[in-house]
């Protein structure tokens, strides 16, 4: 695998990943999932239908754990103490599966992160041993505070959860970046395959996303548009891309050689 | 009779019953599911030694589609 992105020690091939929620049916879940290339997917931790639906198919069997590398979450938790909860129920859930996405919400207008209360759950949870990727707002100081409380990625919103609209403060992203030594993987916000490439481009580690696919008209041709614009970013990252000037001084193609202009009649 | 609060909601039992069992009266005997018994993990291997108390509150939960 050259050019892995790893995270806790473990190496992933793809750094697209992806939510499963929001999806028409689990056959277009596993269909986009599968098309994104993605290897960590985002499940949530969710009360059963008791006394009913006995015969209901469950996520785990749409998408094998075996397969993939489950990413619970603590989406809709708005206390430290209910994220801890809700991870230890996955953790028993998965059969001791202990890598983990948290986030605390702040309120449920805009799903920002209550940095707090998520700074709070990250030191209970990395004392109980689990490694943890952190949705945070995009503060570098905040950021650092999260990397020393011992978490394993580091996921800034680039925009509110479920909005679409894309990379809003790439300067904030960038000085997240610069200001951790973990992966960064902008989390939240992206809306089309040229927000994923831009994040890509500031240098993110990778990206994480939902709504995005799955809000998609066609969620599995999004989904591969999504898994290129991922690719695309990185290897232009990795290039180095020009600077950027406003007027060009030198033109693509060589001055010398030229062709003798033509004398104008009316001279 | 017993009365236990199971995701929320009443559920009353003829007498004390284990969490296994209870587990199975509410068809979920083989889900992938996991338990919280009053705040606290119960871990599978300790589900059939676990009683369930008149007022107790149970969260049966399982893996979702989710962001």
């Amino acid at each position: 695998m050259s050019d892995p992105l790893i995270i806790a020690g473990k190496s992933y091939g793809s750094r697209l990943l992806i939510g499963t929620g929001k999806y028409k049916d689990f056959a277009q879940t596993r269909a986009a999932v599968e098309a994104s290339g993605a290897q960590i997917v985002t499940v949530a931790i969710r009360r059963t239908n008791i006394g009913q639906n006995a015969g209901e198919p469950s996520l785990l069997d749409a998408l094998s754990p075996s397969k993939f590398t489950y990413l619970p979450n603590t989406a809709g938790c708005y206390s430290a103490e209910d994220a801890v909860r809700t991870l230890r129920l996955a953790r028993e859930l998965l059969d001791g599966h202990d890598l983990v996405k948290l986030e605390v919400l702040g309120d449920p207008h805009t799903l920002y992160p209550n940095m707090p209360e998520t700074l709070k759950a990250a030191g209970v949870l990395v004392q109980e041993g689990f490694k943890v990727m952190v949705y945070c707002s995009d503060d570098p100081i905040q950021a650092r505070m999260l990397e020393d409380a011992g978490c394993v990625a580091i996921m800034p919103l680039a925009s509110l959860i479920g909005s679409g609209m894309g990379i809003l403060n790439p300067w904030n992203v960038q000085l997240v970046i610069d200001a951790v030594q973990l992966p960064v993987i902008v989390d939240a916000g992206v809306g089309t395959a040229s927000d994923a490439a831009i994040a890509m481009e500031l240098g993110c580690d990778g990206v994480l996303m939902n709504t995005a696919v799955a809000a998609a008209k066609d969620p599995v041709l999004m989904a591969r548009a999504m898994k290129k614009a991922v690719e695309a970013g990185r290897e232009a990252y990795l290039a180095g891309r020009m600077p950027k000037k406003l007027y060009s001084a030198a033109p693509s193609s060589p001055t010398e050689g030229r062709i003798a202009p033509s004398r104008s009649k009316a001279a | 009779m017993i009365q236990v609060i199971v995701n929320g909601s009443p559920q009353r039992f003829e007498q004390p019953l284990d969490v296994a069992a209870l587990i199975a009266r509410m068809q979920l005997a083989g889900k992938r599911i996991a338990v919280e018994k009053n705040g606290e993990i119960v871990p599978k291997s300790a589900l059939g030694a676990t009683m369930v108390a008149d007022g107790d509150r149970l969260e049966i939960v399982a893996a979702v589609g989710g962001g």
